[in-house]
């Protein structure tokens, strides 16, 4: 891999997990919220595929591949909630949600 | 071994037993009452057949004491086994408890047969007819447990199923407050000397597994009692009043004890106040318990324990100077009632009192004796009055009787009888069994002022005398003073009830005879003729006094003539010049209305004792402590300091937003990751 | 493939796909006037990170990379933003104050910092491996073998997910 060393993909993977983070807990709208989890689920998937290349063994590349999976019957399932939530409330804020407030 | 084991023992108190359960549940279960067929064989066969049983084992145990043979007993079985200590529900036949059983069960018979015809007045409903003879079946098992039992434990048991059952017999008509607050008043001060007898218990067992042999049972502790008679108690300087003091034998305080139990039970000063109003109940239970049998379960501890209390002489005298006032007390009282149980109840009170002299004079013979002749004419009388209450239909103010000899012959002659036997009339059962207790008490030289006790009960006769005659002459003789409707329907008993009042009549006559002094017998040729007391030497032995014949004879004459004395004086004021005693009573009025008024000692309990009390129970325990601590601190308290919690910080936590919560399970992944790693 | 020297090829992938998969995220995360704009971000960073696997000689993963998640999963989320009719900061939420751009950048740093803490193994770089490692066949394999039954429990998973969101967005029909 020539002088990139296996540290500098974990950094990357840290730096788009905290992106995810910060855009979660920042954003309003309920979309963006959700892809920014997706963000977090890719930075998980590359922290893996780079220690499984870094140690030689495809394991991790499975894993990734599962999670993957997950991520899309997540997504689907997910938007769908959020359409039927949008449609009964006509806003896609998500402290408009907040019915469970004490 | 001077022991035989009967396995029929059991089945006296058993079978009453078994018949008020089979009752009981029939009652309770059952849609309908039993037919009162049933209820009659089962409620008056269970005693009559205890009774047969009784009559066979103490015969037995009699025609064996020649061979050596002195006790039966039945073991149930073990009770308690704890370490070195054993209790058995177990059974002793002796000769005190054989007078007990045979009284108990032949009275008791004779009773629940009256209860037959007199219960059937209640035709209110009837399930208060079979609902009785339960508890009258309950109580029969519970009082033979208590003569039968052969340790402290199982005469407890006993102690407590007949004060349970006088409870529940007292305000049989609980629908009436009156009834039930008598019934309760008679539960709770006999509790009062419930606790005075489980001090003794726990005294007497403490102080034997001390010496090394753990008993409670009668046998064992006789033979052990040797072990404390040294033995003393130190009081506690606060007690510095106190007689002997600083320190009191130890028998001498559990005998107390002990006997605090058998003032309550047995009705004597301070705790008497339950049974006038105990007069509440049906009259066959007033005959029954409150005269007969309940009542006497006092004197039977004091002569069970004898062999504690010969060796406590402090507590020996108590109980005669407490029987002796009592007997004095109650007569006096009993002079001015107007309700002719009231006047039986506090005659009651006053033979009690006698017999305590008896106990105390050591002349526990004597005791048992007027324990006995004292049944047959007490019962006697009460089922008469109860016999008069149904004649006048439930009118119990003898003001308002009068003349009903010629309406109701059989109960007039036998009332007459027993009246002839209380007053101590020569001849009949009443005169033997009270001059035994005067000539012991005369004779009981290590007891301080016995004379003066002999004065007290020879007062005491010709009081009796005097007010059992007034009664019956009130009652029976003159005009009636009843009002036109009752006289009419005035009329003599069924058979029923008048069948057992002349068997007790005959008893109340003839019964003497099995007490027939020495002195007497000799007159007629029967050496030894004071069976009973050469029967009871065994196990309640009285010490031996010399007394020669003429003294006995001079006592008796003494006695006899204080007795006729009042009868005479009776006779005067209530059969000759009947204008007297109004006279009398208006010269010294305010002295008249005291003991009317039987001196106003339930006033003062209640202002003294009863209303402080239950103040301090509503204000303080209730509300203060109930209300206040426990809910108000404990209950509620803890549960708002929880509500504060959550109403006050915890709740706030939930946002309902989505990324609070997600904020917050970052926050403790990090630190869950942190600490994770953080060893690493 | 190694190559000495400074500027080889697997550095100049390295830098420039990594760049831009973390440019994608803060698009993202940034772009407040259209989620549009937020999504388009998403899908330059998916393909920046495709780069990446494949550099990381995981091709089949890169190649689902591509193939799922931009272009399945990405264009899901056009869609829906598409049929909710949403459009500009009016309905999407409001302004992001400077006060908490601030703060969430310092969040990130943090938060990196944190992390790679975590993530560093000291490990020696690289191993050998050989050819077949990664590729299609590679995978497959593994995957209808000793994974088997997690290939199962995905399909159910995916069933299920499609009913679900079926149902979910149903409109009630009166």
């Amino acid at each position: 891999m020539g002088d990139i060393s296996p540290f500098q993909f974990q950094v990357v993977a840290a730096l788009i997990f905290m992106i995810g983070v910060v855009g979660v807990l920042i954003r309003r709208n309920m979309i963006v919220m959700f892809m920014c989890i997706e963000l977090m689920l890719n930075a998980a998937n590359l922290s893996l595929v780079a220690f499984s290349r870094e140690i030689g063994d495809d394991q991790g590349q499975i894993l990734a591949f599962m999670v993957m999976v997950v991520a899309a019957v997540e997504v689907a399932v997910g938007l769908a909630i959020i359409i039927s939530l949008v449609r009964n409330r006509d806003t896609v804020n998500i402290e408009d949600a907040s019915q469970m407030k004490w | 071994m001077n022991e035989h084991v009967s396995p029929a023992l059991r089945w006296i108190p058993l079978l009453p037993l078994a018949a008020a359960v089979l009752s009981g549940l029939w009652l309770v279960f059952a849609p309908r009452h039993l037919p009162r067929a049933a209820v009659i064989l089962l409620a008056v066969g269970a005693p009559i057949a205890s009774f047969a049983i009784s009559l066979s084992q103490v015969f037995a145990l009699a025609t064996s004491f020649d061979s050596g043979q002195m006790f039966m007993t039945d073991n149930l079985y073990t009770w308690i086994s704890a370490g070195d200590f054993h209790a058995e529900l177990s059974f002793l036949l002796d000769p005190l408890s054989s007078v007990m059983i045979l009284v108990v069960t032949g009275v008791g018979s004779l009773i629940h047969i009256y209860s037959v015809g007199y219960m059937d007045d209640d035709h209110r409903d009837d399930r208060g007819f079979q609902r009785f003879f339960v508890y009258l079946n309950l109580f029969t098992f519970a009082m033979l447990m208590l003569v039968l039992g052969d340790n402290l434990l199982v005469m407890f048991v006993g102690w407590e199923g007949v004060g349970l059952c006088s409870y529940l017999l007292i305000g049989f008509w609980f629908l009436d407050d009156a009834n039930a607050a008598a019934g309760q008043k008679a539960f709770v001060v006999n509790r009062i000397g419930d606790f005075g007898f489980l001090l003794g218990i726990f005294l007497l067992f403490w102080s034997f597994a001390d010496a090394g042999a753990p008993t409670v049972e009668f046998r064992e502790m006789a033979a052990n009692i040797g072990l404390l008679s040294e033995k003393v108690v130190a009081l506690p300087s606060w007690l510095s009043f106190l007689p002997g003091f600083p320190s009191w034998g130890l028998l001498t305080l559990a005998c107390l004890c002990l006997f605090l139990g058998a003032c309550g039970k047995s009705a004597q000063i301070p705790l008497y106040v339950w049974l006038p109003d105990a007069m509440a109940g049906p009259t066959p239970v007033s005959a029954l318990i409150h005269a007969a049998t309940m009542v006497t379960a006092g004197v039977y501890m004091v002569c069970r324990m004898s062999f504690a209390f010969s060796l406590a002489p402090g507590a020996e005298a108590t109980v005669a100077w407490v029987g002796a006032a009592t007997a004095l007390f109650a007569a006096t009282i009993g002079l001015a009632q107007t309700d002719i149980k009231k006047v039986l109840a506090y005659s009651t009170v006053s033979q009690l009192g006698y017999m305590f002299i008896a106990a105390g004079v050591a002349g526990y013979s004597a005791a048992v004796f007027h324990l006995m002749t004292h049944a047959f004419f007490k019962a006697l009388l009460f089922l008469g009055a109860g016999s008069v209450i149904l004649g006048m239909h439930h009118e119990q103010d003898i003001m308002k009787m009068g003349g009903l000899r010629t309406r109701m012959p059989w109960t007039s002659f036998t009332f007459l009888v027993g009246v002839l036997a209380i007053a101590g009339v020569p001849g009949f059962s009443g005169f033997f069994s009270k001059d035994e207790i005067l000539l012991a008490a005369h004779e009981a030289h290590d007891i301080p002022g016995h004379h003066t006790i002999w004065l007290i009960g020879l007062v005491t006769a010709g009081l009796t005398a005097f007010y059992m005659f007034r009664l019956y002459y009130l009652v029976f003789t003159g005009e009636s003073r009843a009002d036109h409707h009752t006289r009419e329907h005035i009329h003599e008993s069924p058979g029923w009830i008048v069948g057992p009042l002349v068997i007790l009549a005959f008893l109340s006559f003839a019964g003497g005879l099995v007490g027939l002094p020495d002195a007497y017998g000799a007159l007629v040729g029967i050496p030894q003729s004071n069976s009973l007391h050469y029967f009871l030497q065994p196990v309640a032995a009285s010490p031996v006094h010399e007394v020669d014949a003429a003294t006995e004879f001079s006592l008796a004459v003494t006695t006899t003539l204080v007795g006729f004395a009042g009868i005479a004086l009776a006779t005067l004021l209530y059969l000759v010049r009947r204008d007297l005693p109004a006279q009398i009573a208006g010269a010294i009025r305010p002295l008249y209305e005291l003991v009317r008024d039987k001196y106003r000692i339930d006033e003062l309990y209640d202002a003294v004792i009863v209303k402080p009390l239950v103040g301090f129970s509503r204000v303080v325990l209730a509300r203060g402590v109930d209300q206040g601590l426990i809910d108000g601190l404990g209950v509620n308290g803890v549960a708002s300091v929880f509500r504060g919690a959550a109403d006050g910080v915890l709740k706030y936590a939930q946002t309902g937003l989505a990324q609070s919560y997600m904020f917050a399970m970052l926050l403790g992944g990090a630190l869950l990751i942190a600490w994770l790693v953080g060893g690493a | 493939m190694k190559l000495a020297g400074l500027l080889t090829p697997q550095f100049w992938v390295f830098w420039i796909f990594s760049s831009a998969a973390v440019a994608g995220a803060a698009g993202v995360v940034g772009n407040v006037r259209n989620p549009i704009n937020s999504a388009l971000s998403l899908v330059v960073s998916m393909l920046a990170l495709a780069g990446l696997y494949v550099l990381l000689e995981a091709q089949f993963v890169g190649l689902i990379q591509v193939m799922v998640y931009a272009g399945a999963i990405v264009v899901l989320f056009l869609f829906v933003i598409m049929l909710l009719n949403l459009r500009g900061s009016g309905a999407s939420g409001a302004e992001l104050q400077p006060l908490t751009k601030l703060v969430g950048t310092g969040l990130v740093v943090l938060g990196t910092l944190f992390l790679v803490r975590v993530l560093a193994t000291g490990r020696a770089p690289w191993p050998d491996v050989d050819p077949s490692y990664g590729t299609t066949r590679a995978i497959g394999e593994a995957l209808y073998s000793d994974y088997v039954l997690s290939v199962q429990v995905a399909g159910v998973l995916l069933l299920a997910g499609i009913l679900a969101a079926v149902v979910l967005a149903k409109k009630k029909v009166d």
